[in-house]
C-alpha cells in the first residue's frame, strides 16, 4: 500500500494556477524527488501536504486515511514531517526548545525537558545528526541548523519526511552527508520526498522523479532510467541551454580591495581584484561574509581597516550614493527586502538610485514625473519587464520581473563595475537565461563583474576566476579551468586547496 | 474557524472604494455609539441632531467648529507626516506647548514689530520650538536606537510639568492675582479675527496653507519621495542611496514644527495668552485626524473638520440632553479603529479555504 | 534628613512596595504581550479602565476581590479587541494601541460620569485594608515595611514567580516566546499562532487592568480623572529595562518605585528651593534614562511588531 496518495490536488492564488490536478503516490521506503524549476508549484504542493495551505480541489490520503486539510497539526499527527526551505527556527532560543515546541499539550502545567533532551540525543545518534541541545540557534552554522530542522521533523516519529530544497545552503560534502542520513532513514522503512531543482543531486539520491512544470505533472521516471538532459528538458519544456561565458582577455582594473576588514570577524583582510571584461565568482556557504563583502562594496558598510580602490581612484570612502554616481551597478541578494520598495510604483523604483538627478528630478528638489515615467517606459520595453506600465505597483510583479526591473536600474547606465549577489535565486529557467545573457553582454561591453553565488553550476558557467569565502576570509582566486567543483566544496568547508593552513600571502592572488 | 480565513491583497483598489472606506468606518462608529446613547436613556436621533446643530446650526457654531479645527489640522498634519516615515511621533501634545512657549517668549514684549512681520515671526518661533522638542527623541533614536514611541510620550508629561513650573514662576503674569497664566501676546502678534464677534482667527488660513504645502512637498518633491520610501522600506531606501538618518531628522523637524504651530494658533489666536489648559488633548486627537485621513494632507482638512464638529457639537449637545461630553472622545476613538479596519478591508480580500 | 536617613525609615520601604504594585502588574502584562510579538500601546487606557471598573464594582455594592476579577475581565475584553485588530487582521500595532488607549480612557470617563453625574468630589469606597501577615509583620523594621501591605501588593509579588514559571517552564510559555521570535516556527509545529498571540494579549491586558484597579482599590480609594498619569507608558520603558524578563521586571519596578518614593520625600524636605514640578518630572525622566541605558544592547523579541499573515505565499 502506498504510504502517501495525492489525488487531483488543485490550488489557485488569485489568477495564478499553482497546482493543476496533481496525482502522485509515494511508496514505503522510497525516496521520491519532486523536480521543477522555480515557480513550478513544488513548494506549494508540499505546503498543502503539510497543511500550511488548503487545496481548492482534490484530497490526500496517508496510509489509506484521508488527511484533514489545512492543519499542520493533523499532518504531524499523521506522521508527516517537513524540513522547510527557510528554516523555522527561533535564533534566540535553544535547540531543545525549538525541537520540543508543541510536542506537549499546551494545557499542561509541566514541561518534561529531560525526556526531550534524551530523545534528541538518541535520535542524533541513530541518524548521525550531531547536535548540542542546549546551544542557541544563533550560535550554530547553517549546516547545524539544518540538522536541527531535520530533528524537529523527525521528533514525532515522522514516517514521511519532506525536504524543501535542502541542499541550497550546503557544501557538496555536507550534501553527501545529508544523503547518507536520508538513506539510513529509508532503510528503516520511512519515506522521503525531496524537492529540488538540482539535477545531479536528484540523480544521485532519489529512486523516482516526478517532474512538475507550470503546476502540472509532465512526467514520472525511475531515476535509473533518467539522465540530466532528459530531465532538464522535461523540467523546462524545451532544450535547456544556459549561456556560457566565451573567453576574453581582461582589461583595466575596476575594483580592488586592499586587506579590507570589517569589525569582529565579519571580513578578515580580504584581497580582491576585478578587471574589465572579467567575471570574478565568489563561492561560499551563506553566512561566511558574502553579505558583508557586498555591503562594503555597495557603500552600506564602512571597513574597519584596509581600503578600496574604485576605477583606479582611491582609497575611496564609499556610500551608496557615491558608488552609484561612480558608475557601479548593484544587484542585491534579496530583491524584495532590499532591492525594491513593493508599495511604490515601477517608475519610482526604477528612479530610486537617480532620484536627485535628471530625468527624475529638476534641480534635485522637484520630481519630474513625466520625464521619469517616460524613461521608465523605455526601460520596461528594453528589459522586458512584464507589468501594467510605469504606474504599476511593484509588489504585484512576479519575482522574475522584479529582478528584470533591478537589472534595468543597475545596467541601463552601462556601469563599468557590476556587483551581482545571487542574481538568479528563485527564478525560473527563462528568467535565469535572461539575466545571465545580460550579464555576459555587459562583460562584452567592458564591465567587470563580481558575481556572488551559492550555485556552483552558475559559477562554473559564467566566471573567469573563482574565489571562496570562508569565515570572512577570501581565498586566493583561481582560473575556472584550474579548479573542480569538489575542490571548491572543500574550500567552502574551510579546507584550503593546499593541505594545511589558510594562506594569505600576496603571491597567489589574482593578477 | 479562524484557520479557514486568509487575506489576499487586491490587485487594484478603486478610487471609489478608497474614498468610501473612511465614511463606512465613521458610519459604523456612529452606530456603535448610538448604543451608548440608548443606554443613557436618551433618544439617539435627538442626540445626533443636537450634535449636528451644535456644530453647524448657527453662524457662531460654524465659526466655533472652524476655530477648533485649526489646531487639529496642524497636529493632524504633524502626525501624518511623521507616520508616513514610520516615525511614531506621539508627542505632538508636548510639541504644541513648546511652540506656545516659544511664541510666548518672543511675543510678550521681547520684540515689537508690525503685525505683518510679528505674526510670521511668532509662527517661526513656534515651529522651531516644536521641532526642538522632537530633536531629543530623534537623536536618541538615530544614535542609541531608543524607540521614539515611549520617549515622545513621556516627554509630553515632562514638558507639561515644565510649563506648569514656568507659569507659576518666571512666566507668571505679574498683573494677575493668583491664577497661573503668562502675560498676553502683544497686540501686534495677536492673530486677527476672520469673522466679527467670533473666535475664528487667521490661524485657520495658516493651517489650510500648511496642509497645501505639506501636500506639495509629499507629492512633488524629492523630500516627499524620500520620506515615503523610508516609511515603506528603510532597508531598500538605504540601498538606493537615501540617507535614512537625515530623512528622519527632516521629517521630525517638519512634524514637530507643525505641532508647534498649533500651539501658536491657540496662544496668539484663540486665547491670547499661555495657560496650562491650552490644549485639551489636541496632540493626541491629531493622531486620530491623521488616521481618518489615511495620512493624506488634504484629507486631514476634512477629518479635522469632522473631529472638530464632534467636539463642538458634543459640548452643545450635553447641555440639551443628559449625555456626558466624553461621548465625543468615544466616538472619535471608535471612528479611528473602525476606519483603520475598513481601509484594510478595501485593500485585502478575504479568502475562505 | 539626607538620602541615607530616608532609606533607613520604614515608611520609605513601605511606600516603595505600594508604589511598585501597579507597576508590577502592568509591566508583567506588557511583557507577556511583547514576548508574544505584540506591542500593546493600549496599556494606559486599559489601566484607566481597570481602575474605573474595580471602583465601579465596589461602589455598586460588590466585594473587593470580585472587583479585581471584574477589572481583569474588562481588561481582557479590551485585550481581545486589540488582538482582533492587530493579530487577526494584522493592522498597525502602533495605531491600534493608541486607538485602544483613547477608547478605553474615554469610555471609562464616560461611564464614570454616567454613574456620578454631578459629583464634585469623587466618593470614596471601602478599599482593601492593610493585612498584617501573622508573625512576619512582627519582625522589627522588615515586618513593618514588607509585611504590612494590602492584599493586592502580596498578590503582585506572588504573581512574579508564577509568570516566570509560566513563560519558562510550561509548553504554552514556550509557544508564547516562540511566537515572538519566529511565528512561522510555531505554525510549523502545528500550533495556531493567532490563538497563542491573541491569548497572550488578552492575559497581558487583564494584568494591566488589575494594575489599574490597584490604584482605586488599594492606593486612593476613589477614581478620578487622570489618575493613571502616564504609569502605562512608564511600564513600557520598564519592560525594555527588564529585558523582557519577569524577575528583572520586578527589580525594575521596585527600583523605579524606590526612586519615586525618594523623590516624594526629598520634595518635602527641599521644596522651598526646587519647584515641586521638577520632582514630579523625575519618574518620566528616569524612564527615559532607563531606556537610554538599555536600548543599545536590547534584544527585542525578533518578531515584535511583525504581523503573521497566514496563507501568504511563503
Amino acid at each position: 500500500m502506498a504510504v502517501l496518495e495525492i489525488v487531483g490536488v488543485t490550488k489557485r492564488f488569485g489568477s495564478l494556477l499553482a497546482n493543476d490536478g496533481i496525482t502522485l503516490s509515494l511508496a514505503e521506503g522510497e525516496i521520491l524527488a519532486l523536480l521543477g524549476e522555480n515557480g513550478a508549484g513544488k513548494t506549494t504542493l508540499m505546503n498543502i501536504l503539510f497543511g500550511h495551505y488548503t487545496a481548492d480541489e482534490g484530497h490526500i490520503k496517508v496510509r489509506g486515511e484521508i488527511l484533514p486539510p489545512g492543519s499542520p497539526d493533523a499532518a504531524i499527527a499523521a506522521g508527516i514531517g517537513m524540513v522547510h526551505q527557510h528554516f523555522t527556527l527561533a535564533d534566540n532560543l535553544s535547540v531543545l526548545e525549538n525541537v520540543i515546541l508543541g510536542r506537549e499539550s499546551l494545557w499542561s502545567w509541566r514541561q518534561d525537558k529531560a525526556r526531550g533532551r534524551d530523545h534528541i540525543l538518541s535520535m542524533a545518534r541513530d541518524f548521525g545528526l550531531e547536535v548540542n541541545p542546549d546551544a542557541l540557534i544563533s550560535d550554530l552554522s547553517i549546516g547545524e541548523r539544518q540538522r536541527v530542522e531535520i530533528l524537529k521533523a523527525l521528533y514525532g516519529d515522522a514516517q514521511v519526511l519532506i525536504l524543501d530544497e535542502p541542499t541550497a545552503v550546503l557544501t557538496p560534502q555536507e550534501t553527501e552527508s545529508l544523503f547518507e542520513t536520508l538513506r539510513r532513514l529509508v532503510d528503516q522503512g520511512r519515506s522521503v520526498v525531496i524537492i529540488s531543482h538540482k539535477l545531479h543531486e536528484i540523480l544521485s539520491v532519489s529512486d523516482r522523479v516526478v517532474v512538475l512544470r507550470r503546476g502540472a505533472i509532465v512526467g514520472t521516471v525511475k531515476t535509473a532510467d533518467a539522465d540530466r538532459d532528459s530531465l532538464a528538458e522535461l523540467m523546462v519544456g524545451r532544450a535547456v541551454v544556459r549561456p556560457k561565458a566565451e573567453p576574453m582577455a581582461p582589461g583595466e582594473e575596476v575594483l580592488r580591495l586592499h586587506k579590507v576588514s570589517l569589525g569582529g570577524a565579519k571580513l578578515d583582510a580580504v584581497e580582491l581584484t576585478v578587471r574589465a571584461h572579467e567575471i570574478i565568482g565568489i563561492a561560499g556557504v551563506a553566512g561566511n561574509g558574502q553579505a558583508d563583502l557586498a555591503n562594503v562594496i555597495s557603500g552600506l558598510a564602512r571597513p574597519t581597516s584596509g581600503h578600496i580602490t574604485l576605477f583606479g581612484e582611491g582609497p575611496a570612502q564609499l556610500t551608496p550614493e557615491s558608488v552609484v554616481a561612480a558608475g557601479v551597478g548593484r544587484i542585491p541578494e534579496d530583491r524584495n527586502a532590499v532591492g525594491v520598495i513593493g508599495a511604490m510604483t515601477v517608475w519610482e523604483n526604477l528612479s530610486s538610485e537617480d532620484i536627485r538627478r535628471p530625468p527624475a528630478s529638476r534641480g534635485g528638489i522637484f520630481l519630474d514625473k513625466p520625464a521619469a515615467r517616460a524613461r521608465a517606459a523605455e526601460l520596461i520595453e528594453a528589459y522586458d519587464v512584464r507589468c501594467k506600465g510605469p504606474d504599476a505597483e511593484t509588489g504585484l510583479l512576479s519575482g522574475g520581473n522584479i529582478q528584470k526591473l533591478i537589472l534595468a536600474r543597475a545596467l541601463s547606465r552601462e556601469p563599468k563595475l557590476i556587483l551581482a549577489n545571487q542574481p538568479v535565486r528563485g527564478l525560473d529557467e527563462g528568467a535565469i537565461a535572461y539575466v545571465h545573457e545580460r550579464l555576459l553582454a555587459a562583460r562584452r561591453r567592458g564591465a567587470g563583474i563580481l558575481l556572488i553565488t551559492e550555485d556552483l553550476d552558475e559559477l562554473m558557467a559564467l566566471a573567469d576566476r573563482v574565489a571562496v569565502m570562508y569565515r570572512g576570509r577570501l581565498s586566493a582566486s583561481y582560473a575556472v579551468s584550474e579548479v573542480t567543483v569538489p575542490e571548491l566544496g572543500l574550500m567552502m568547508a574551510g579546507q584550503n586547496r593546499e593541505a594545511g593552513e589558510n594562506s594569505k600571502d600576496g603571491a597567489r592572488h589574482a593578477v | 474557524m479562524a484557520r479557514a480565513m486568509r487575506f489576499e491583497p487586491r490587485e487594484r483598489v478603486s478610487v471609489l472604494a478608497a474614498a468610501a472606506a473612511p465614511l463606512a468606518g465613521v458610519a459604523v462608529a456612529l452606530l456603535l455609539c448610538s448604543v451608548l446613547i440608548l443606554w443613557t436613556g436618551e433618544s439617539v436621533l435627538e442626540a445626533y441632531w443636537l450634535l449636528l446643530k451644535g456644530a453647524f446650526g448657527t453662524k457662531f457654531a460654524i465659526t466655533e467648529t472652524l476655530s477648533r479645527a485649526t489646531p487639529l489640522i496642524l497636529t493632524g498634519l504633524a502626525a501624518a507626516v511623521a507616520f508616513r516615515a514610520k516615525f511614531w511621533n506621539i508627542g505632538a501634545e508636548g510639541q504644541l506647548y513648546c511652540g506656545a512657549l516659544a511664541a510666548t517668549w518672543v511675543g510678550t514684549g521681547l520684540l515689537i514689530l508690525p503685525p505683518v512681520l510679528m505674526i510670521p515671526l511668532l509662527f517661526l518661533a513656534g515651529a522651531l520650538g516644536g521641532g526642538a522638542a522632537l530633536l531629543v527623541p530623534v537623536i536618541l533614536k538615530n544614535r542609541l536606537k531608543v524607540d521614539e514611541v515611549v520617549t515622545t510620550l513621556l516627554l509630553n508629561f515632562i514638558i507639561l510639568l515644565f510649563v506648569s513650573y514656568l507659569l507659576e514662576g518666571p512666566l507668571k503674569d505679574p498683573m494677575l492675582m493668583g491664577w497661573p497664566q503668562a502675560a498676553p501676546i502683544i497686540d501686534e502678534g495677536v492673530l486677527p479675527r476672520l469673522v466679527e464677534r467670533s473666535r475664528l482667527h487667521l490661524g485657520l488660513v495658516v493651517a489650510v496653507g500648511a496642509a497645501l504645502m505639506v501636500w506639495l512637498v509629499m507629492t512633488f518633491t524629492v523630500w516627499g519621495y524620500e520620506i515615503r520610501a523610508v516609511g515603506h522600506n528603510a532597508a531598500a531606501a538605504a540601498f538606493s542611496g537615501i540617507k535614512i538618518n537625515r530623512t528622519i531628522i527632516r521629517t521630525a523637524l517638519l512634524s514637530g514644527g507643525l505641532a508647534g504651530m498649533a500651539g501658536v494658533t491657540e496662544v496668539a489666536g484663540l486665547k491670547g495668552y499661555l495657560t496650562l489648559d491650552l490644549s485639551p488633548g489636541f496632540g493626541y486627537a491629531g493622531i486620530a485626524v491623521a488616521m481618518l485621513a489615511q495620512l493624506h494632507p488634504i484629507g486631514v482638512l476634512a477629518s479635522a473638520l469632522f473631529l472638530s464638529a464632534i467636539y463642538v457639537g458634543a459640548d452643545s449637545m450635553s447641555r440639551g440632553v443628559n449625555i456626558p461630553t466624553y461621548i465625543a472622545d468615544v466616538l472619535v476613538a471608535t471612528s479611528m479603529l473602525a476606519v483603520v479596519l475598513s481601509v484594510m478591508l478595501t485593500r485585502f480580500r478575504i479568502r475562505f479555504n | 534628613m539626607d538620602v541615607i536617613e530616608i532609606l533607613a525609615t520604614v515608611g520609605f520601604w513601605a511606600a516603595t512596595l505600594r508604589i511598585a504594585s501597579p507597576l508590577i502588574f502592568a509591566t508583567l502584562g506588557e511583557l507577556i504581550c511583547e514576548r508574544a510579538g505584540v506591542l500593546n500601546l493600549g496599556i494606559e487606557g486599559i489601566m484607566t479602565m481597570g481602575a474605573m471598573a474595580g471602583w465601579m464594582w465596589v461602589y455598586q455594592g460588590g466585594d473587593l476581590w470580585g472587583g479585581v476579577l471584574f477589572a481583569a475581565a474588562v481588561g481582557g475584553a479590551f485585550g481581545l479587541l486589540h488582538a482582533i485588530f492587530t493579530v487577526y487582521f494584522g493592522l498597525s500595532q502602533h495605531v491600534v494601541g493608541i486607538g485602544i488607549t483613547l477608547l478605553a480612557s474615554s469610555l471609562s470617563f464616560f461611564l464614570f460620569r454616567m454613574i456620578l453625574p454631578a459629583a464634585t468630589t469623587p466618593p470614596k469606597i471601602t478599599a482593601f485594608q492593610v493585612y498584617e501577615v501573622p508573625y512576619l509583620s512582627d519582625i522589627p523594621f522588615i515586618g513593618q515595611a514588607f509585611f504590612t501591605q494590602t492584599p493586592l501588593t502580596y498578590l503582585a509579588l506572588a504573581v512574579v514567580p508564577v509568570v516566570w514559571y509560566g513563560l519558562y517552564r510550561t509548553p504554552v510559555g514556550l509557544a508564547v516566546r516562540m511566537a515572538g521570535e519566529n511565528p512561522a516556527a510555531v505554525e510549523a509545529q502545528g500550533i495556531d499562532v493567532l490563538a497563542v498571540r491573541g491569548g497572550a494579549v488578552v492575559v497581558g491586558s487583564a494584568f494591566m487592568a488589575v494594575g489599574g484597579a490597584f490604584l482605586t482599590m488599594s492606593a486612593f480609594d476613589a477614581f478620578y480623572f487622570g489618575m493613571v498619569n502616564g504609569r502605562g507608558w512608564i511600564c513600557i520603558a520598564l519592560v525594555i529595562f527588564a529585558s523582557w524578563r519577569p524577575m528583572k521586571a520586578l527589580f525594575g519596578a521596585l527600583l523605579f518605585a524606590g526612586l519615586d518614593a525618594l523623590q516624594v520625600r526629598a520634595q518635602q524636605i527641599s521644596g522651598v528651593f526646587i519647584p515641586y514640578q521638577f520632582f514630579l518630572m523625575m519618574p518620566f525622566v528616569l524612564s527615559i534614562v532607563a531606556m537610554i541605558f538599555m536600548s543599545r544592547s536590547a534584544t527585542y523579541p525578533k518578531a515584535l511588531l511583525v504581523p503573521f499573515r497566514r496563507g501568504e505565499r511563503i
